[in-house]
């Protein structure tokens, strides 16, 4: 997303923007409103169905929260030690902002890693994609949500490679940044997931 | 002149020798593409106007296609017992005769003016992000194919254009049409998402200086507005979306009733996006009119801060009418009331901008150019449509309409008589803008009125069709229950078919005038400014160059261009022309901006969208050509990363050094 019109002479590489905020940033935010509504499109879905399993197990008879609220600690620290990668690239410090944008893209994994997990066990326990309109919804709602997260340690893992190699066009830290947006947001929408689909019983 | 610096593999200087300039090896897998003159320019375009101009002509080729569905449908209700179509086919052909006119018709069409006219009307170079913006082209183009492939595929979607499910689901839509509609629709969503959110950031960061938001033209204003709603309306369709195709691909359970399933989800979340659809559809043209009334009225907008803010409050309420589409499902008298009451206050809004129309003109020194023709044609016929449309705002009286002839009387007087009439005078006011020349006033007052008569012609009888109780998506009506004496419905639907072949000669006449004005010799190059406009697109040469604007006015002025024009004498108070268009902008371009970098080709947009539809081919057909066009999305998203969106400095011609040493020519060939 680093397309920009380049004029320039005196201020060679300074976009002047009339709000201030770089295109790229202000494109992320905006997207980033689009993908609420997606979520609540999702969300309200499952809100709607929780409660209808015809057939197979019901929420409460599988969820585990202990495990959950443990991987979702995991992706909450990730959110933790994006800053800290944001801060390093702000100091322009390559080494500590790929250390962190590395251990933050291990803590997604770990997070991802529990998700696959915990829809083994629960497949296991005989609630299918298809088993019922809880199943269906809750698979399609998380589903969504691990997709995100995943696109965010590509993105993640690309940053090391492009920042080890010097490859980042425009700004290096305003580009960490952006992807420091994305991945508060995926961040934040699990945590409102989490309350929804597994604290608040149905 | 200004200096434009562009990769470019061979330039000639003066006294005709070349000096090679090499683009350095794009990082990646190609190089990067040169400006050129050929065909192939229009592949690797990121110019916003070029791509401006490929939207017009693809989205006019599904208009055609989209008539001729509808003529076929007019063919088959004629008379009755028609035999044109079997029951079957008439379903797709009302399916995707909407599906073409909405998705592949009037919203590209409206990209087509965004795209050309807001970096215009603001005084930009580009969009923020040019690339971004080729990719949503193609992958709306090669969505609208796809989704037009499924008629030699075993046939198309033939749930509707609001594909109610259950109903869509496989066990009563068995062929592949709505897996088509589906994944068509996805593919040309992302086009309007990407587009959102690229001229959302363009208007709301790349204004000239100056150029402060109530100083917008109200065109560019609509547009964003218009953009707002796509950016928040397109995820909820494409949850819906995804719902449903999994629930046909996947056996999901999500629409099947034995499940438990609620048969009204669908019906939410599509009219959720749908309401603020119909003022996708609409917004623009109201901006467009907004732009054409006052330059042919000779006088400013009347009340320029409340259009532009009905605009916006528009969109806000659109958002809380969505079930006054499903009051007939049973959601109870509460919610039946509120979004009763909700549908009649968004009347207002958009009352107001007819008043303000109307006091437009109101004593004005009226031209009534062919672009003015269509306009004062919107306002009249919207206002038709909008007075029906209260009409089933009135929940009680909408449970005799719903889903009769008289709703497609309402939604053609909006969306025909309406959005498209305010797309035909857009044509006809900015065609010297794009093309150089002006289209036939002759042939397009002949356009005008064969189009006026026979858009009233096929949809004011309707109105009468549907209170007599002719149901819509019905493929036959027989003549023993066709009633009697003036309520006939036989006479009426025939009047109706006869009035949309009328309709289709006046569309043909547009045609016709397009083909005259660029192939006859004897039409002229347009002036610079044919209409005295007030806007800054009209502020530069006509076709811009690729840069838009030598030197990036500054702007002090709502309608700046006018008051560069016309000055008010400071003793009689009277306005005078003080300069012509030519001097305004020959005094702008004294000081052309140096060095102008604009952003370079790229074959990447088209390689990425190429992928989508062979992901859906396979998702549709078989898996392992999935894979392989998911693999090849990888790639060409990768090679999309790894190209900076500007070439390196280097890469740019040297300035060359002329006699007088100052930067005089103009280095490469405008592509
Ligand atoms: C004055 C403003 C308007 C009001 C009060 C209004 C009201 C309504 C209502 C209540 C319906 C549902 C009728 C039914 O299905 O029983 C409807 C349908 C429709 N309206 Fe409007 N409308 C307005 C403006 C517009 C505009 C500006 C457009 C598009 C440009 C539009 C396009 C449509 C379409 C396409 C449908 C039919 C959808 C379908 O069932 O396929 N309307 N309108
Ligand atoms: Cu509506």
């Amino acid at each position: 997303m680093a397309d920009t019109v380049v004029a320039h002479g005196a201020d060679h590489g300074a976009h002047h923007t009339t709000t201030g905020l770089s295109n790229n940033k202000l494109g992320m935010w905006v997207f980033l409103g689009s993908e609420c509504l997606l979520f609540g499109g999702l969300i309200s879905t499952y809100m709607l169905y929780r409660g209808r399993a015809n057939a197979g197990p019901q929420p409460d008879q599988i969820y585990d929260i202990p495990f959950t609220s443990v991987s979702s600690f995991v992706l909450l620290m990730s959110s933790l030690t994006m800053v800290l990668a944001v801060s390093a690239a702000n100091r322009k410090d390559d080494r500590n902002t790929n250390l962190w944008l590395t251990v933050t893209a291990v803590l997604g994994a770990t997070f991802v890693g529990g998700q696959v997990y915990e829809f083994t066990a629960f497949y296991r326990e005989g609630l299918g994609f298809t088993t019922s309109l809880f199943g269906s919804s809750f698979y399609t709602l998380t589903g969504f949500h691990g997709v995100h997260v995943t696109v965010g340690i590509i993105m993640l893992m690309a940053l090391v490679g492009m920042v080890r190699r010097n490859r980042i066009p425009g700004s290096k830290a305003e580009t960490v940044e952006l992807v420091g947006l994305y991945w508060h947001f995926v961040d934040i929408i699990w945590i409102v997931i989490f309350t929804l689909v597994y604290l608040i019983p149905s | 002149m200004a200096i434009i610096e562009r990769p470019s593999t061979e330039i000639a200087v003066a006294g005709g020798a070349t000096v090679g300039v090499k683009p350095s090896e794009a990082l990646g897998v190609f190089k990067r593409p040169a400006a050129s003159n050929s065909w192939r320019d229009w592949i690797v375009t990121v110019d916003h106007k070029k791509l401006g101009i490929m939207y017009g002509v693809a989205a006019f080729a599904f208009f055609i296609i989209g008539g001729v569905e509808a003529l076929l449908i007019r063919l088959q209700l004629m008379g009755p017992d028609g035999k044109v179509l079997s029951a079957d086919q008439y379903n797709q052909m009302f399916t995707m005769h909407a599906t073409t006119m909405v998705f592949l018709f009037v919203m590209p069409m409206v990209s087509a003016f965004a795209n050309y006219f807001i970096p215009l009307q603001i005084g930009a170079r580009d969009v923020a992000f040019p690339r971004i913006n080729a990719f949503g082209f193609w992958c709306w183009l090669f969505g609208g194919i796809f989704l037009n492939t499924s008629w030699f595929l075993g046939g198309a979607a033939d749930g509707g254009w609001f594909m109610y499910a259950p109903n869509s689901s496989t066990l009563f839509s068995p062929s592949h049409g709505v897996d088509f509609w589906v994944l068509g629709l996805q593919i040309t969503g992302i086009a309007s998402l990407t587009g959102a959110i690229n001229l959302i950031v363009t208007v709301l960061n790349m204004r000239a200086p100056g150029m402060k938001l109530m100083r917008m033209p109200i065109f560019t204003w609509m547009a964003l507005v218009v953009q707002f709603l796509l950016l928040f309306a397109m995820p909820v369709i494409t949850v819906a979306l995804f719902l449903l195709s999994f629930q046909r691909t996947f056996d999901a359970t999500f629409f099947d009733v034995a499940a438990g399933a609620d048969p009204l989800l669908w019906q939410h979340l599509f009219w959720i996006f749908g309401h603020p659809e119909v003022y996708i559809l609409i917004l623009p043209s109201f901006g467009i009119v907004s732009e054409v009334i006052p330059v042919f009225s000779k006088k400013p907008l009347f009340g320029y801060p409340i259009v532009a803010m009905s605009g916006a409050a528009i969109g806000f309420v659109g958002w809380g009418v969505w079930a006054h589409h499903m009051f007939a499902s049973g959601l109870g008298p509460v919610s039946v009331a509120v979004f009763s009451m909700a549908t009649m206050a968004i009347a207002v809004p958009t009352g107001v901008k007819i008043v303000n129309w109307v006091m437009t003109m109101w004593g004005g020194k009226l031209k009534f150019s062919v672009a003015m023709l269509f306009a004062i044609g919107l306002v009249v016929q919207f206002t038709i449509g909008g007075l029906s449309g209260v009409t089933h705002s009135v929940a009680p009286s909408d449970t005799q309409q719903t889903d009769t002839y008289y709703i497609v009387a309402h939604f053609h007087y909006v969306l025909f008589g309406g959005a498209i009439f305010g797309l035909f005078a857009g044509f006809y006011y900015w065609w010297p803008k794009m093309f150089r020349k002006q289209l036939n006033e002759g042939l397009g007052q002949w356009n005008f009125w064969l189009m006026v008569i026979g858009m009233n012609m096929t949809f004011g009888p309707m109105h009468i069709l549907g209170l007599q109780g002719q149901p819509r998506r019905m493929g036959v009506w027989t003549e023993a229950r066709a009633g009697e004496g003036f309520f006939n419905i036989g006479f009426w639907n025939m009047i109706a078919s006869i009035g949309s072949l009328i309709l289709a000669v006046g569309v043909l006449l547009f045609i016709i005038n397009i083909v005259y004005t660029h192939k006859s010799k004897r039409v002229p190059i347009a002036p610079l400014d044919p209409w005295d406009a007030r806007s800054l697109e009209w502020m530069t040469s006509s076709p811009p160059a690729e840069h838009n604007f030598d030197a990036i006015p500054a702007i002090n002025h709502l309608d700046e261009f006018f008051h560069r024009k016309y000055a008010e004498d400071p003793t009689t108070h009277e306005i005078k022309q003080v300069a012509t268009a030519e001097e305004v902008l020959a005094d702008m371009n004294a000081h052309p901006d140096e060095h102008i970098h604009m952003p370079s080709r790229s074959y990447w947009p088209i390689l990425v969208a190429l992928a989508l539809p062979i992901i859906c081919y396979g998702l549709i057909y078989n898996r392992l050509l999935m894979a392989v066009g998911a693999a090849f999305l990888l790639l060409t998203m990768f090679g999309w990363a790894m190209e900076p969106s500007t070439a390196p400095d280097d890469d740019f011609d040297p300035p060359a050094p002329s006699e007088g040493g100052g930067h005089t020519k103009e280095l490469a060939p405008l592509g």
